[in-house]
């Protein structure tokens, strides 16, 4: 219930986190809105030595449009802040919908998509959806900025590609033509819990996306549903590809083959409703 | 380290502790016990209160993030409307629907929903239902809980 | 505002604003914060404890079993010794020795703040060498390995209720119809919103100690903390401060209340320890934990002619207060509301390494049901009838009460049917059907199921006589003391200790009701053995049919010695007065009259009395139950299955329950709605998992799921009111009633809505997975 000691530094500024980061290296850890990280500090599974508050960084909460279509997001624009943006249910709208179905209310008005995609945990529903929609992640250290794409970002279980001295600033998200079909279809045992399974999909006029949550160690890109849409292939079909080269897991609320098993049905649904 | 907090219209400061939960600063520092403890992993709601307005787990968040910012916890609530001593509306209308029973979840149960109709003043049954999917209750069923909340929002409340 | 009527609570004040007190808000100077080192594994030897860098933090103390071993003047109390040549292990507040089971508490640890004591915990090191942990209950039964090795078996005790054996064979052996079946009851944990909680306060003077408890009985606790400390009684106080929900798991005596008694009065400081979430998972009792066996038999139409039940009851490690005797609540109901001749049952306790059991909502009531209920629906499937006709058949026949029934029991009042008849029309019963018919021809993949289930259970707990035939620790009577007072304002002095029930709004309904006078001015003081030190406590859904019934009874008794004062002074009979709004009048004269506060004015002033009146408006009584009552109803469940991903969704629920008259009917209805969320909640979410370690796998609410409002529909409710001839208000018990009638209700409409896919039962708690792979094996 209650964390660790830890020292406590804060950033104004971007630059001031990546200095403290530099300074502490992997003794320390970025705090935004504490609802990846807070909750496993309270039972002791994270012990950081430093945290590095950034939730007061002032320019990094935004929802632009770039001229030309990309959609630019500050990484400490909050969930509830995403689920009710227009611009971004206009032209992102994959992304609100799945915003606004992170954990809870109270959830949404803390926790931030920089904070919850930079942990790169794979039951996370919003890395699914920038795989889906081949968003870029931009992070800025020591030495400047750079731009990761989302295929790249997930490397590991909980980790990214991200270094100990890198902030992620900002992520893009080539926006959607009006009317582009998406789909996500969230499964979990109640509405507060994290998904079972979920699946995010966009029909990217010709390139269509679909990202997998809970399916392996990482996000994961359904790249069989991908290729078999991209064939021309029905929901139906398509979908039956959507547990190739997944490797979900083992927990109290599903095997892994019950999970193989609705990465299918939630994968044909969710590409039911892009279609429509 | 040193933090000022506005809670429930009143400037606060004290030192804390970095690792100082907001909820264990309000509870046993500045003395307000209407803010609960369910659980240790921010999925009861118990601990729900209003910063800057908006519905917050205050074992979410530590109390150095709070630093500067406004918070309202049921202690609060019915002053919070201006109206010298009467209870907040939402107060009011879990007490004449019967929303509470042994009344542990109630505070957290009453800023969830208080924050639910800020930002939806005409919820259906169902938008309150998920509305307040992140607070638990153990003893009423919630049944008596939506109406409450549906009293609130249609303003069948008495005074 | 008196009996009958939708009183708002008194309660609600305090609790909407936030004032109440519970006993982590309580602030106690000088108190030094308890933490417990906790045993990892299920089952472990204790080599060595070393807590030298705990020590190393400012004003850290550890203590030991060792350390503590001359607290206790007695082993933890188990109150019911259910046979005469039950087991029972030792079992000391810290683990001596041996620990047995993952969560069994090895050290205290003491420090000066909440938070250094959790930083002090985490430095205390124990050395355990781990044992093959006993976890599967069927296993333990044969004794493969012994746990508690001085007792050379693991089964604490069977007990049986068989009148007669061979009415039991014939009635099988003749049977046109028997069902057989197997039903597993998943272990539960309460999970009340408040953690449990103490603060043990030494007073100034010497000798004294009062105890703050999240406990839901403050007297049995103070008996109890006497017995086992070896502290005297009488200088003993326990205070329930505000307690945030118990259903049960509040009602026991636990290690962490002995510790701070003990500690507090060894130091001469306050000593206070708050559970966290995670630590209740381990350290607070759990629910149900039975293999249950039932058979039935029946003849050509299906009239039940016997029922044979054998129970197998995981104890867990220890047996607490009353942790052998839950299962046997229920062994007089498992024929419930049908007219059965012939009845056997038999139940067998078992420890294993798991956290102990104990009582929860219902405590044997709703696994009674849950078996009747669902292996009724089984013998509608064998007679070919539907569950709503076997049931009629069955019924008992409302002319029949009060009705002797093959288990001993005499069922006060009851009247089944219409309760069925009305939840039917509640729930759109035809319409169901036909929808359901509907979706089948189409072969649609949403499975529409309806599950109903008629129940009856026995409350009010309890007759004392027959808890002494039952071996059980303590009496069932309840305690009220009724003052009216010189200014006219009424006092009540209850035995019962609410937790959300609303005592102080139905018992100041009781008395405005038996005085004329305003609810407002009856003020209740309860939970407290200082300000009320009679008292049985609340459990059991008592409070209302004993302790609600004492307080009509003490008031009655003021209402009574009232009447000679008046009649004394206004120099008439007492047969000529009536009672007229709060006056006593004489009937035809009303301008001779004397208002309660005159007459209780009198009585303090004593300038007037008759002869043999003591002054003061007193009325006390302790009133002890003739019989249980028998609330009663039918539940209909209505659910929906995504056939591809087996999530079950509760989509519509009836229930129309009797629990006699009602005094706050808005009250009843509250006990209900939470009641029916918590039976569903163990159809459908919830289940204590372990692993093959033996450690709790999901002891926090991020993953034991407790169901949400976004999880549970509107409940359609009504009433039918069979009043009780057990006590003068005519009053039944609801507090469990939901629960008891929920699950079977839920898990009769899963199974109802796969029952064209040929299946015919499922295992709790119905999981999305559960019922996939269940629909899968069918269709395969």
């Amino acid at each position: 219930m209650i964390p660790a000691s830890f020292d406590y530094v804060r950033a104004a500024s971007v630059d001031e986190a990546v200095a403290a980061l530099t300074e502490h290296g992997d003794d320390a850890k970025l705090l935004a809105g504490g609802h990846s990280l807070l909750p496993l500090m309270r039972l002791r599974l994270a012990t950081p030595a430093v945290l590095v508050d950034i939730g007061r960084v002032s320019d990094l909460s935004y929802v632009s449009e770039e001229p030309g279509g990309d959609i630019r997001i500050g990484a400490l624009t909050r969930h509830h802040d995403l689920a009710g943006s227009e611009l971004l249910r206009e032209r992102a709208p994959l992304l609100a919908a799945v915003a606004g179905q992170i954990g809870d209310p109270q959830v949404r008005h803390r926790g931030t998509i920089g904070g919850s995609v930079a942990h790169g945990d794979p039951a996370s529903d919003l890395p699914a959806a920038l795989l889906a929609l081949r968003a870029t992640l931009v992070a800025r250290g020591p030495s400047g900025e750079r731009s990761i794409p989302a295929d790249d970002f997930f490397t590991g279980f909980l980790e990214t590609a991200l270094a100990a001295d890198e902030v992620l600033t900002e992520i893009r998200v080539p926006a959607l033509m009006p009317g582009t079909g998406w789909g996500f279809e969230k499964f979990n045992r109640r509405a507060q819990d994290w998904a079972i399974v979920a699946v995010a999909a966009v029909l990217n006029d010709g390139t269509p996306g679909v990202g997998l949550v809970n399916m392996g160690a990482t996000p994961l890109r359904a790249a069989g549903v991908e290729s078999a849409l991209a064939g021309g292939a029905s929901a139906g079909d398509a979908a039956s590809h959507a547990a190739e080269g997944t490797d979900p897991p083992a927990d109290l609320n599903a095997t892994a083959d019950f999970r193989r098993h609705l990465v299918e049905v939630l994968t044909r649904r969710a590409l039911e409703s892009a279609q429509a | 380290m040193n933090i000022t907090l506005s809670v429930n219209g009143r400037d606060q400061s004290g030192e804390v502790e970095p690792r100082t939960l907001l909820v264990h600063h309000l509870r046993d520092t500045l003395g307000l016990t209407g803010t609960n403890i369910g659980c240790d992993t921010s999925s009861c709601g118990a601990c729900t209160v209003l910063v800057d307005g908006e519905s917050v787990k205050a074992c979410t968040m530590l109390a150095v993030q709070a630093d500067g910012h406004e918070v309202t916890t049921i202690e609060g609530l019915a002053g919070s409307t201006g109206d010298n001593g009467a209870m907040h509306p939402m107060q009011q209308a879990f007490h004449e629907q019967h929303g509470l029973q042994c009344g542990y979840c109630t505070p957290g149960m009453i800023l969830a929903a208080v924050s639910l109709l800020q930002e939806n003043p005409q919820p259906t049954e169902a938008d309150i239902r998920l509305g307040l999917e992140g607070n638990l209750c153990r003893c009423t069923g919630y049944h008596n809980i939506v109406r409450a909340v549906q009293a609130a929002a249609t303003g069948e409340v008495e005074a | 505002m008196s009996i009958g009527e939708r009183m708002l609570r008194k309660e609600d004040a305090r609790l909407v604003t936030g004032e109440a007190r519970f006993v982590d808000d309580l602030v106690i100077p000088g108190a030094l914060w308890m933490g417990f080192v906790r045993s990892p594994y299920a089952r472990a030897t204790i080599d060595g404890i070393d807590a030298s860098s705990a020590l190393e933090m400012p004003g850290v103390q550890v203590f030991t079993a060792a350390d503590l071993q001359d607290a206790w003047a007695n082993p933890m109390p188990c109150a019911w010794p259910v046979t005469e040549d039950m087991k029972a292990p030792d079992h000391w507040p810290l683990a001596v020795g041996q620990v047995n089971f993952a969560g069994d508490p090895v050290a205290v640890v003491l420090a000066p703040s909440r938070y250094a004591v959790v930083d002090a915990v985490e430095a205390v090191v124990v050395d355990y060498t781990p044992l093959d942990p006993v976890m599967d209950l069927e296993a333990a039964a044969d004794d493969a390995t012994v746990i508690h090795e001085g007792l050379g078996t693991n089964r604490s005790y069977t007990w049986t209720l068989s009148p007669d054996p061979d009415a039991v064979d014939q009635a099988f052996a003749a049977a046109a119809h028997t069902v057989s079946e197997r039903y597993l009851q998943q272990r539960l944990i309460p999970a009340a919103m408040e953690p449990r909680g103490v603060a043990a306060v030494p007073g100034a003077y010497g000798g004294d100690l009062t105890l703050y408890s999240a406990t839901q009985i403050p007297h049995i606790l103070k008996l109890m903390i006497a017995v086992t400390c070896g502290l005297p009684e009488q200088k003993l106080r326990v205070v329930a401060p505000a307690v945030g929900g118990g259903f049960g798991s509040k009602l026991n005596v636990y290690a962490e209340e002995l510790v701070a008694s003990a500690l507090a009065q060894r130091l001469g400081v306050p000593v206070r320890w708050t559970e966290t979430r995670s630590e209740a998972g381990v350290a607070t009792i759990h629910g149900r934990g039975l293999i249950q066996d039932i058979e039935l038999a029946a003849d050509a139409e299906g009239h039940i002619t016997a029922v044979r039940v054998k129970l197998l009851a995981d104890m867990g490690a220890y047996l607490q207060l009353v942790t052998p005797g839950i299962p046997l609540l229920g062994a007089f109901l498992y024929h419930g509301v049908y007219d059965v001749p012939a009845y056997a049952f038999e139940c067998t306790g078992v420890f294993t390494n798991r956290t102990p059991t104990d009582a929860y909502r219902g405590a044997g009531r709703p696994e009674a049901t849950y078996a009747l209920e669902r292996s009724i629906d089984a013998l509608a499937r064998a007679v070919g009838v539907d569950g709503a006709e076997i049931r009629r058949r069955n019924y008992i026949a409302p002319d029949r009460f009060p009705y002797e029934s093959i288990a001993g029991l005499t069922y006060d009042s009851g009247n089944y049917e219409p309760t069925l008849d009305r939840a039917l029309e509640l729930v759109g019963y035809e319409g169901l059907r036909l929808e359901q018919a509907r979706r089948r021809e189409e072969g649609s993949t949403k499975h529409l199921g309806v599950g109903i289930s008629t129940y009856v259970e026995m409350c009010g707990l309890a007759p004392s006589r027959v808890l002494a035939s039952l071996n059980y620790g303590a009496g069932g009577w309840e305690a009220a003391t009724v003052r009216l007072l010189p200014t006219g304002a009424v006092q009540v002095v209850s035995g019962s200790t609410p937790h959300g029930q609303g005592h102080e709004t139905s018992w100041s309904q009781i008395v405005a009701e038996r005085l004329g006078v305003d609810a407002d001015v009856v003020e209740v003081l309860h939970s407290d053995t200082a300000i009320s030190p009679i008292g049985m406590d609340t459990y059991g859904s008592r409070s209302l049919p004993v302790g609600g019934v004492a307080v009509a009874m003490a008031a009655d008794q003021v209402l009574a010695k009232a009447r000679v004062i008046a009649a004394h002074q206004l120099e008439c009979a007492e047969d000529d007065l009536e009672l007229v709004d709060g006056s006593l009048q004489v009937r035809g004269t009303p301008s001779k009259a004397m208002t309660l506060q005159a007459v209780a004015f009198e009585a303090f002033s004593a300038h007037d009395l008759p002869d043999g009146i003591e002054p003061n408006l007193v009325g006390q009584v302790t009133y002890d139950p003739p019989n249980f009552t028998f609330p009663f109803g039918t539940h209909v469940a209505v659910v929906e299955i995504d056939e591809e991903t087996g999530m079950v969704s509760l989509i519509d629920y009836a229930a129309v329950d009797d629990c006699g008259n009602q005094v706050n009917p808005m009250i009843v209805e509250g006990q209900v709605h939470g009641g029916i969320v918590q039976g569903a909640a163990q159809a459908l979410w919830e289940e204590a998992v372990y692993d093959e370690s033996g450690t709790l796998r999901n002891p926090t609410l991020l993953d034991y799921c407790v169901p949400s409002a976004a999880e549970v529909p509107q409940f359609r409710l009504g009433s039918t009111f069979t009043p009780s001839p057990t006590n003068p208000l005519g009053v039944k018990g609801i507090g469990e009633a939901g629960t008891i009638a929920a699950t079977p209700t839920v898990i009769n409409a899963v199974v109802d809505a796969l029952s064209h896919l040929g299946v015919t039962d499922i295992t709790m708690p119905a999981s999305p997975e559960r019922v996939w792979q269940t629909i899968e094996e069918a269709r395969s």
